[in-house]
């Protein structure tokens, strides 16, 4: 498989080491109030390292990997018709901390149907599943860092972490970034529902304004009249240095 | 008033949850989807360098094995050079390896396998040499924000011994965490790495 590649340049004057995660703004990996994190989180504190070629690299891909309907999960699993459920497109940026949005980088997104059930050979709640909706969806940003999916809503789903414990209405979004030290997996919620301020996965962030962040407004400048609504969801990934000073990656 | 500084707040990461195999690999949630999907089997019939396979399982902090995670590696090829625009060297990238591979552990064992080339040395900062390594980061449900960790070879004692990042780790015993053991099986070469999440030999974890 060889594979090509957009034709990507590292912005000039070569910029230097990405910036430090604020593990006071992501969630700690033990939260109690989120069970399972009690047995897979370390112990030990994390060790700091400075950042090499190893880290300052990363996987890229490329438009050809991808079908053409990959980031439309209305149509990429439609069988005998539409999925039932609310349409809705879920669109916005990725950016790095400087504000700049980060072109041809994969975003993969996952969810549940409208109902809240998974399409997961693991996941028994009775709600029933759509033959019409895979709910999973993919695409590259354009050259402004844009991405875009058409989907349908998903339902909040129950889970036993507390016996009556509901998960908000969630997608699931996994971003890249030039570096694979920006990697990162996270979750999107929708504007005004009264489940995120309960869920103890939301409240493993520590941080009210963290929390914020991962809230996506209803978008009606871009809803689509009799046809589908619009939530707008940016995404920040970390930014770097832009100075070279003192920057001795290369050994001189 | 001094200027602002204008900097935005990084996503803050959330679990990717026991169903991550849906987005990320959605042959093992079930289904069909997508024409071209990531895998575990990342070296194409061209690409240079010996045919390694590594294997392991991970394991939480009551010692049962973690069967839902999901693994990234993301590894130099055989000259130790990063198929990335920003790696300096003037070695060659090998066109039929991209050094990224996607890796899921069986729901009934546990065991994960990554089919791959062995790397080679890449430079470290300030003129060091790295040993060979494969970089790879776990999520799993009940993990909050992905784990980076190193897997080094135990067959490269030499390299390893003056290695920049083993030699930060400030508990010798804890460097041999990282280090995954070589054996072979019908001509193949497997190199085995379990990972601790916590307790008793607990895996080294990075903040990079």
């Amino acid at each position: 498989m060889t594979i090509e590649r957009p034709n990507f340049q590292p912005s000039a004057p070569k910029p230097g080491e990405y910036y430090q995660r604020d593990r006071d703004w992501h969630p700690p990996a033990f939260a109690p109030i989120y069970k399972t994190s009690v047995l897979r989180s370390p112990k030990n504190a994390l060790l700091s390292i400075d950042q090499s070629l190893s880290e300052l690299t990363g996987p890229m891909f490329n438009h050809n990997e991808l079908g053409p309907l990959d980031n439309d999960m209305i149509s990429n699993y439609a069988k005998d018709g539409d999925p039932i459920g609310e349409r809705i497109i879920v669109h916005g940026r990725v950016l790095d901390e400087n504000g700049r949005g980060i072109p041809h980088t994969l975003v993969e997104a996952w969810q549940a149907n409208a109902g809240g059930r998974y399409r997961h050979k693991k996941d028994t709640y009775l709600a029933p599943i759509d033959p019409n909706f895979g709910g999973c969806g993919r695409c590259l940003t354009d050259d402004q860092g844009y991405y875009y999916f058409r989907t349908i809503k998903p339902g909040p789903y129950p889970w036993r972490n507390y016996v009556n414990s509901w998960r908000p209405a969630h997608i699931h979004l996994s971003v890249f970034g030039p570096s694979f030290s920006q990697r990162l997996i996270t979750q999107m919620y929708f504007e005004g529902d009264p489940l995120i301020d309960i869920c103890p996965i939301v409240k493993t962030i520590p941080d009210e304004a963290a929390i914020k962040s991962l809230i996506a407004p209803l978008d009606m400048h871009n809803s689509i009249p009799m046809d589908t609504r619009a939530y707008k969801f940016d995404i920040v990934l970390r930014g770097r240095r832009s100075t070279l000073f003192e920057n001795r990656l290369e050994g001189n | 008033m001094v200027q602002k500084l204008d900097f935005i707040k990084e996503t803050p990461s959330q679990t990717a949850g026991p169903y991550v195999h849906i987005g990320l690999a959605p042959a093992y949630a079930g289904f069909d989807i997508f024409e071209n999907n990531f895998t575990n089997e990342i070296a194409g019939p061209n690409t240079r360098g010996e045919r390694i396979t590594i294997m392991g399982r991970v394991f939480d902090g009551s010692d049962a094995v973690v069967k839902d995670v999901l693994l990234e590696s993301w590894q130099a090829n055989t000259d130790g050079k990063y198929n990335h625009p920003e790696d300096f060297q003037t070695k060659d990238v090998d066109d039929d390896f991209r050094g990224w591979g996607r890796i899921c552990s069986d729901f009934e064992t546990g065991e994960f396998t990554l089919k791959t080339i062995k790397p080679g040395k890449v430079p470290g900062r300030n003129g060091s040499t790295q040993a060979p390594h494969i970089s790879l980061w776990i999520v799993a449900r009940g993990i909050n924000i992905g784990l980076h960790t190193r897997l080094y070879f135990a067959d490269e004692t030499v390299a390893n011994g003056t290695d920049p990042v083993l030699n930060g780790i400030e508990l010798a015993e804890r460097r041999k965490t990282l280090i995954a053991e070589r054996s072979e099986q019908d001509g193949e070469v497997i190199y085995t790495f379990d990972i601790r999440l916590q307790g008793d030999g607990e895996t080294v974890f990075f903040d990079i």
